[in-house]
C-alpha cells in the first residue's frame, strides 16, 4: 500500500507527467509561460487544488451519482477555486492581483477533472492527495522548464532581472520576439515531448 | 432462494448451489478446495441506497447545490469587509504610485500625509471638494460625469493627480497620470491591467514603460496632444510622443485612446490659467 502511494506521488512526475503523457494542462501551459514567476505562481496553485479537489471528491466518491459525477466534480473544483481566490483577496491582496486571471483559468484546467475522473472517483483520499500533488509538480515542473527558455530568450531576464548584459544588445543581439508568442510555447512543449519519449521507449507509438 | 458460487481452487470449476459439493466433478478434489464467490454487484444493494436512481440523482444534485451556495455566500459575507479595506487600500497605493513613491510600507498614513484633496471638476474646469466616500471604482464615476482630480503635494509643489480608464485587449485597463501645476507637464503615472498577456501588453504596469512618461506634455492649445504609437515609431526628442511596448501594439493603442478619452473630458481644468485660480475663495467673499 506504502509503495502504491509513492506511486501515485512519483509516476505524474516524470514516467506519467500529465502535460507530456496525459497531454492535459497545454492550454494553460501556452498562456502561462511567457514569464517565469507567473508559471510558478500558477504551478502551485494548481498543485494545491488539484489536492484538495481529489481528497473531497475521493471522500465522496461512493456517494456521487454515476450519471451527475461530472457536474458535481466541476462544482467541488469551482468552489473551491472560488472559495480560495476570496481568501486571497482579503488575506494577501497582493499575491491575489498577481494571479488576477490564472485563478479563473485553473477550474478550465483539463488536470483537474483529468485527476479527479481517473483517479480520485476510484482511491482513497490520501492516495489522491499524494496523486493531487504529483500530478501539480509534474505540471509546474513542465512550465518552469517552458517558461525558463520563453523568458531568457524572448525578454532576456529571469524573473525581470537581466540576465543578457547590454553588451550583447549593443553588439547586435535581439530578444526573439516569437519566444513570447504562445505558438512558440506549443513548440518548446512538442521539443520536451520529443526528449521524453526518446528517454522512455516504451511510450512510443508506432 | 439465492444461490451461492463455488469455484474449485485446483481446477477452477465452479458449482451453484447452497454449498460446496464433496468432490470436483471435474479434477475430483476435495471439498475443502472450494472457495466461495462473493460478487461485487450484490454487495452494493444491501447499503441500502440505489445511487443510480433518479430521485438519489435529483436531491444529491439538489443538496450539493445548496450546500456549495451557502459556502460561498458565508466566505463572501465574512470577507467582504476585509476585501474593501484591501481594495481601498490598494487604490491610494496605485494613486501614490503615479507620484513615483512606490513600495510603501504604511499606504495608508502616506496618502493621508501626501494627498491633500479629493476635488470633482465643474464645467467651467473649477474645482469642489467632493464629499463622499473615498472612491475605488473611477470607471462608473466618469460615466456619470464625476471628474475626480486630486491635489497632492510633494516637496512642497502642488501635483494633480487624474484617474483613466479605458480597454486593452482582452481586458479593461487603467492608471492614474500625475501633472505638475502648469497642467500639462506630466510629473508620473501608473497603469494596470486586468488581464493584458504577460510580457507583452502586461508590461504597461512594468517601470520600463511607465519611465517613459514623466517630463512629457499633455496638452497643446486646447487638444490632448499626448500620444502613445506604437513602438519605435516615436519620436523621442518629441514633447508629446511616447513610444509603446514591443509587440504589444494594440494595448499600446489601447493606452493611448485611455489617455486620450479622459483628459478631453478635462480640458476644462487643463486649460485654465493659473490667475483665475482660487474661484472659491471669490465666491466666498461674494456671499458674504
Amino acid at each position: 500500500m506504502a509503495n502504491k502511494n509513492s506511486e501515485a506521488l512519483k509516476q505524474p512526475m516524470w514516467l506519467n507527467n500529465p502535460v507530456l503523457v496525459q497531454i492535459l494542462g497545454i492550454c494553460s501551459a501556452l498562456a502561462v509561460t511567457a514569464q517565469l514567476k507567473p508559471a510558478i505562481v500558477m504551478g502551485l496553485s494548481v498543485t494545491i487544488i488539484v489536492a484538495m479537489a481529489n481528497v473531497i471528491i475521493s471522500l465522496l466518491r461512493n456517494t456521487i451519482p454515476n450519471r451527475i459525477r461530472i457536474i458535481i466534480q466541476l462544482v467541488v473544483v469551482a468552489a473551491l477555486v472560488t472559495i480560495v481566490s476570496e481568501i486571497l483577496k482579503a488575506f494577501a491582496y497582493d499575491v491575489s492581483v498577481q494571479l488576477s486571471v490564472y485563478i479563473g483559468l485553473i477550474i478550465t484546467n483539463c488536470i483537474l477533472m483529468g485527476r479527479l475522473e481517473a483517479f480520485a472517483m476510484q482511491n482513497g483520499p490520501w492516495a489522491s492527495f499524494l496523486d493531487g500533488i504529483g500530478n501539480g509538480l509534474g505540471y509546474a515542473a513542465i512550465l518552469v522548464i517552458v517558461a525558463f527558455v520563453r523568458e531568457l530568450f524572448g525578454s532576456g531576464t529571469l524573473f525581470g532581472f537581466q540576465i543578457i548584459p547590454q553588451c550583447c544588445y549593443e553588439a547586435g543581439y535581439l530578444n526573439n520576439g516569437l519566444m513570447i508568442m504562445p505558438p512558440m510555447a506549443l513548440i518548446l512543449v512538442g521539443c520536451v515531448i520529443w526528449y521524453h519519449r526518446a528517454k522512455n521507449k516504451d511510450l512510443q507509438e508506432n | 432462494m439465492a444461490t451461492k458460487k463455488f469455484r474449485c481452487k485446483v481446477c477452477g470449476y465452479v458449482h451453484e448451489g447452497n454449498s460446496a459439493p464433496e468432490k470436483c466433478p471435474m479434477c475430483q478434489a476435495p471439498q475443502s478446495e472450494f472457495e466461495e464467490i462473493v460478487e461485487e454487484g450484490a454487495a452494493a444493494p444491501k447499503k441500502g441506497l440505489n445511487t443510480n436512481s433518479n430521485v438519489y440523482t435529483i436531491v444529491y444534485a439538489a443538496v450539493m447545490v445548496i450546500i456549495v451556495a451557502f459556502l460561498l455566500v458565508f466566505v463572501s459575507q465574512s470577507l467582504k469587509e476585509r476585501q474593501t479595506a484591501n481594495v481601498i487600500n490598494d487604490t491610494k497605493q496605485q494613486i501614490l504610485a503615479a507620484l513615483e513613491l512606490r513600495d510603501l510600507p504604511d499606504v495608508a498614513a502616506k496618502y493621508d500625509e501626501v494627498i491633500k484633496a479629493d476635488n470633482l471638476m465643474k464645467a467651467d474646469g473649477s474645482l469642489v471638494a467632493y464629499n463622499g466616500d473615498f472612491n475605488t471604482s473611477y470607471k462608473s464615476e466618469f460615466d456619470n460625469g464625476n471628474l475626480h482630480v486630486f491635489e497632492a503635494v510633494v516637496d512642497g509643489k502642488t501635483k494633480y493627480i487624474i484617474p483613466m480608464n479605458g480597454l486593452g485587449l482582452w481586458g479593461t485597463i487603467w492608471g492614474y497620470i500625475a501633472l505638475n501645476d502648469d497642467r500639462s507637464t506630466v510629473y508620473g503615472v501608473y497603469f494596470s491591467h486586468s488581464s493584458e498577456t504577460p510580457g507583452l501588453g502586461g508590461e504597461i504596469a512594468g517601470l520600463k514603460f511607465q519611465s517613459r512618461f514623466p517630463g512629457k506634455q499633455v496638452v497643446n492649445g486646447n487638444e490632448v496632444a499626448l500620444q502613445v504609437l506604437k513602438f519605435g515609431k516615436a519620436d523621442n526628442s518629441s514633447k508629446f510622443e511616447i513610444d509603446g511596448v514591443t509587440g504589444a501594439t494594440i494595448t499600446s493603442t489601447g493606452v493611448n485612446a485611455m489617455i486620450n478619452k479622459v483628459l478631453s473630458a478635462y480640458i476644462p481644468f487643463l486649460t485654465k490659467k493659473e490667475s483665475v485660480e482660487c474661484p472659491d475663495e471669490q465666491n466666498v467673499e461674494s456671499i458674504d
